[in-house]
Parts: structure tokens; sequence; C-alpha cells
């Protein structure tokens, strides 16, 4: 379900039953400085937990193809090493734009260690 | 916000980008010397990290700009029935690519991190093509540097991707 980007980084539907959770494990191929998860990475996995949320909105409301237009990260916390866990919000799905937040945190969803500002581009089914 | 806390935001600092032959291009436009920090060398010592997932290389560089190369690959896709790559990579060859450039303009190392990252998605990037990401450093203050940059899949003048964003310094300053 999942693209092969999204396994390049390992990124995968946490446990649980929110299917719409992703979840990132840390490791050396993740990492930017030595210990540090990569912004790039994380930005990766809000840009899949965005899309994942987007697509499953749009699933129960007629079914539509998805393009990005843009996205703005800001980074607030280092990533350790540790599992990371990123969620979208679609705070607004049009009929031809989904707005869409996410948030990627590690230990607590209170403390966000980024998050992000997507629009998508909607081609109706 | 508590000086811990900055210090311990994420970012490229040790970019670990992959080895690849190298090849300093100056600019025409420039006859003056390059600055100290050489983005080449820093992109051939530095093996690992997620540059070396993604397979990014270096390109060229100028004064204040760095220009790193996205080989395509299959298990970088974003869209399997379409072939095109994902945006994440895209993403994250631009952040390390406008980092480098803030190294390249202040001509050392400085430890830094990502404080914001924005991208507009002009169009698709062409499946089968080397994704090129140009980087440049505008303007550095005592804290801050603000970046700006295009991707493109082999014309600039049709790019694929815009980005604007800021650094911030973690060391004491």
């Amino acid at each position: 379900m999942l693209p092969p980007y999204a396994q390049t980084l390992g990124i995968e539907v946490a446990a649980g039953d929110d299917p719409i959770l992703l979840t990132m494990p840390f490791g050396q191929a993740l990492t930017g400085r030595p210990g540090w998860l990569h912004g790039g990475a994380i930005g990766g996995l809000l840009e899949m937990a965005a899309i994942v949320a987007v697509r499953q909105a749009l699933a129960e409301d007629g079914g539509g193809q998805i393009k990005p237009i843009n996205v703005t990260v800001d980074y607030m916390r280092g990533g350790r090493d540790k599992p990371t866990f990123a969620r979208g919000v679609v705070t607004r799905l049009g009929g031809r734009v989904a707005n869409v937040e996410a948030t990627a945190w590690q230990d607590d969803p209170a403390r966000p260690i980024a998050a992000a500002r997507m629009n998508y581009l909607i081609a109706r089914g | 916000m508590p000086h811990a806390d900055i210090a311990a935001r994420t970012g490229m600092a040790d970019a670990g980008l992959h080895p690849a032959p190298v090849s300093i291009q100056r600019s025409a436009m420039s006859p003056d010397p390059l600055p100290a920090f050489d983005p080449a060398r820093f992109s051939r010592l530095g093996v690992g990290g997620h540059g070396g997932l993604l397979g990014l290389s270096y390109l060229a560089h100028g004064p204040d700009w760095c220009e790193l190369q996205l080989p395509y690959r299959a298990d970088l896709i974003g869209d399997p029935d379409s072939g095109v790559l994902a945006s994440g990579p895209i993403l994250t060859m631009m952040d390390m690519a406008t980092s480098l450039a803030v190294w390249t303009r202040l001509g050392s190392f400085r430890p830094h991190a990502t404080l914001d990252l924005r991208i507009d998605y002009l169009r698709p990037a062409t499946p089968g093509k080397t994704v090129i990401g140009h980087g440049e450093c505008y303007r550095i203050t005592r804290s801050i540097s603000f970046v700006r940059g295009q991707a493109h899949d082999g014309d600039p003048d049709d790019p694929l991707a815009h980005v604007a964003g800021t650094f911030m310094f973690t060391d004491a300053a």
C-alpha cells in the first residue's frame, strides 16, 4: 500500500487500530548529523503521513487522485535514536484542493519534533 | 527557547553524502577565488547517512551555491502507477544542497539545523531522469541563514521544484 520510497525509509502503518498512524524506525541510513535523524527523512515521513490521510479522506468521499502542490516543514526538535510517529489531519477536503497538516513525534504527541502543512490538488474520480 | 533545545534540533550538519567523482565548476561570471569551505571535499568525506541511502552526490558549486544530483531509482518512487519519484528524496536533496550553500558562502563549516523548508512542486519529475538540486544562500545573519533553490531534471529553465528556507546556527554566537 505504501510506495517504494516509504519502504526504503522503513515507514509502516503503526500497530494498533489507527490506519493512518505511520511509524519510521531510527537507522544509520536515515541520519544527517551522526546520531540524529536527517531533516529530509523527517520531511519524507510527514509527506507520507499527509498522503495517507488525504487518500483515506478521499476514499470515503468518492475517491480520486492527488498531486502535491507544496509543503512547508517546521523543524522543532532533533530526531533521536528511537522510533518516530507521524499522522496527517485533513483540515479541508474541497472539490479541487485538500489542505493537510501533519505532525511527527517520538515520545509524546504533544511534543512534536516537526510539523508540516501541505496543499494537494485533487482530481475527483 | 532553552539553548539545549536549540542544540538538539535536527538538520543535516554532517551530511552523509555519497562519494562521487569530483568536478569543481567555477562560475564564468565571477573570477573571484572560491571560499575556503569545499563542498566537493566535504561531500566526498561524508560517507553513509541519509544522503548515502538516497544515492546523492556532489555536482558543482560556486561562491554561494552548491548543486547535488539524485539519480533515478525504482526504490525512491512515490507513485508506482506513473513511476514518478517521491517528493521526499527531492526535499532531502534540497535541504542538503541549500545547507552546503550556507557553508560555501560562509567559507567554513558551522553547525546548524534546518528551521523551516518550503517546497513548491512545479511539476512531477520525469521518470528515469536524474534530478539536479541547485541550492543558494542569499543572506547570513548572526544566527540565521536564508536559502532558496530549484530542482530540475536536465533543463534549468524548466524547474520541477522551487524551495525557500532558513537554517539556524546551533553553536553559541
